[in-house]
């Protein structure tokens, strides 16, 4: 009796995934095809990967992009591990507020985010460029890291450090020795998280990238509005594929997390 | 956090500043009824994505929340979040090719029948909403996943003890317990699609102009940013009005949590 509405349920999750990856099976598939104009049928070749080896601007932006999430990640880490810390073990004063100041870089549309930096950049002096950009993305990212570490810190009591304390470590002996070593898989995630977070962000990388210096969205996204190449499917594969991998290894390390 | 939050803070007095305060730019929009119509448009995009969003994300969340079980609804989870973590700019790119005249689904469909007419829908106001609904579907079938998931089983073994059917059931006990998750979810897709620039940009083609293509173009094309931060600043003010208004719903979310 139940077994037709079983198929319905199945037919229509497989329906629902069916329209989650028909387009990002298409761009990989016309990323190895030879016709320009995607065009059927399908010729394999390698054309547009060799092409991309040797567009410069691409390959420029893609290494501001990598050193970008890079320092990110480890400004966003470092902070968010301590942040979270701060938050989970310590009275600070307004913590309240200061935990609901974390909500707005998830809640609020990227682009007014976005226009509120460069604005405000502006008039601090700080301008456009790399540097503005990484004070931006260290800014998204923070919440999320302090979130997933957070979370990690709750699941422990904070009996360890205190026994570790109780027993004579000086207070970086215990978080070097007991804590760090436990919230690692939190940290290593949340680690991962910005650096995804980063590597993928475009809208306030557009905004506050200078003429000259881009990153691989906004070089993407200015290709994208010029007239299509097929060298985009190319790098885009690429980076669809590089971001799933994150998110599995993410993935991974929050089971970790879950079981103990 | 400090950056994060001065950038904040500095927006309020330089939205209307330039070099004198002034209310020009507020008065502009309410001025022109432009500005309004694409302040309604926007909206009505936001609302239109919202409504498919929970019309193809609830089913999907319902159906895994009680009729999958074990690693089948750990795997397909995993699939659905997935490319939500890969870059939402090539997502959308990629949709071009599968929506365009001549594209995928043409293609496929005149391999079958070759005398149908051309579904290309591509630069038209359909196909900004397929683009989204793809980015921002999968928020809703997470946020509402959570919620069903955390329904306690025994209550609909109770009501089905007491004669209650399938549909009585879900209307009267599934539906207003997963609300919670329906309201995050449902706010967590108006916001962004409300403030999206570059789906309807690259989706849209002369159909594209809504609030957040116009305030591009006055940070990247005009240069009129005083315009251009007067209108996010319209944008937020939507936006919060919006929270307030869920405010209610989310504090017994952050209740039951």
């Amino acid at each position: 009796m139940r077994s037709p509405k079983r198929f319905l349920a199945y037919g229509y999750l497989a329906a629902l995934l069916v329209f989650i990856y028909l387009p990002i099976l298409v761009m990989m598939a016309m990323g190895f095809n030879e016709s320009p104009n995607y065009q059927l049928p399908f010729r394999f070749s390698l054309v547009w990967y060799q092409q991309l080896s040797g567009n410069e601007i691409l390959w420029r932006a893609g290494r501001n992009s990598l050193l970008l999430a890079a320092s990110t990640t480890i400004v966003a880490t470092v902070i968010g591990t301590m942040a979270a810390i701060a938050f989970s073990r310590y009275k600070v004063r307004g913590h309240v507020v200061l935990q609901l100041l974390l909500f707005p870089p998830m809640a609020v549309p990227w682009l007014i985010l976005a226009t509120a930096m460069l604005i405000c950049f502006y008039y601090t002096g700080i301008g456009r460029g790399l540097h503005a950009m990484l004070l931006a993305h260290v800014a998204l990212a923070l919440p999320y890291v302090i979130v997933v570490i957070g979370a990690r810190l709750q699941s422990f009591g904070s009996e360890l450090e205190e026994a570790a304390s109780t027993l004579g470590a000086s207070a970086w002996q215990t978080f070097f020795r007991v804590t760090l070593p436990v919230i690692a898989p939190g940290v290593a995630a949340a680690a991962l998280f910005a650096f995804g977070i980063s590597f993928d962000q475009f809208v306030t990388s557009y905004f506050l990238s200078p003429p000259g210096v881009t990153t691989l969205p906004v070089e993407i996204y200015a290709s994208i509005r010029k007239g299509f190449t097929p060298e985009i499917n190319a790098i885009s594969t690429i980076i669809i594929i590089v971001s799933m991998l994150l998110l599995l290894m993410v993935s991974r390390f929050y089971r970790f997390g879950g079981t103990n | 956090m400090m950056m994060f939050y001065f950038s904040f803070l500095s927006r309020m007095p330089f939205g209307a500043a330039e070099p004198a305060l002034t209310l020009k730019q507020y008065a502009l929009f309410f001025e022109r009824d432009f500005y309004r119509f694409l302040t309604w448009r926007s909206i009505m995009l936001g609302v239109h994505v919202t409504v498919f969003c929970v019309l193809i994300g609830y089913p999907a969340a319902l159906i895994l929340a009680r009729s999958v079980e074990g690693r089948w609804r750990e795997a397909i989870l995993l699939l659905v979040v997935l490319p939500f973590w890969s870059n939402a700019l090539i997502r959308i790119f990629a949709w071009t090719m599968v929506l365009r005249t001549d594209g995928v689904i043409d293609q496929a469909l005149h391999a079958i029948f070759p005398w149908a007419p051309s579904l290309g829908i591509l630069y038209s106001y359909p196909a900004i909403v397929v683009g989204l609904v793809h980015s921002f579907v999968p928020y809703m079938i997470l946020t509402c996943y959570i919620s069903l998931q955390a329904i306690d089983g025994a209550l609909i073994e109770a009501a089905r003890s007491l004669g209650a059917s399938n549909f009585t059931i879900f209307r009267r006990i599934i539906l207003p317990l997963s609300l919670p998750g329906l309201v995050v979810g449902v706010i967590l897709i108006f916001v962004p699609t409300v403030g999206a620039f570059m789906e309807p940009r690259i989706l849209g083609g002369t159909q594209s102009i809504m609030l957040g293509t116009v305030i591009e173009d006055q940070f990247t094309e005009v240069f009129n940013w005083p315009l251009g931060a007067a209108l996010s600043f319209t944008l937020l003010a939507i936006v919060m009005l919006i929270f307030a208004a869920a405010y209610p719903l989310l504090r017994n979310r952050l209740k039951l949590a």
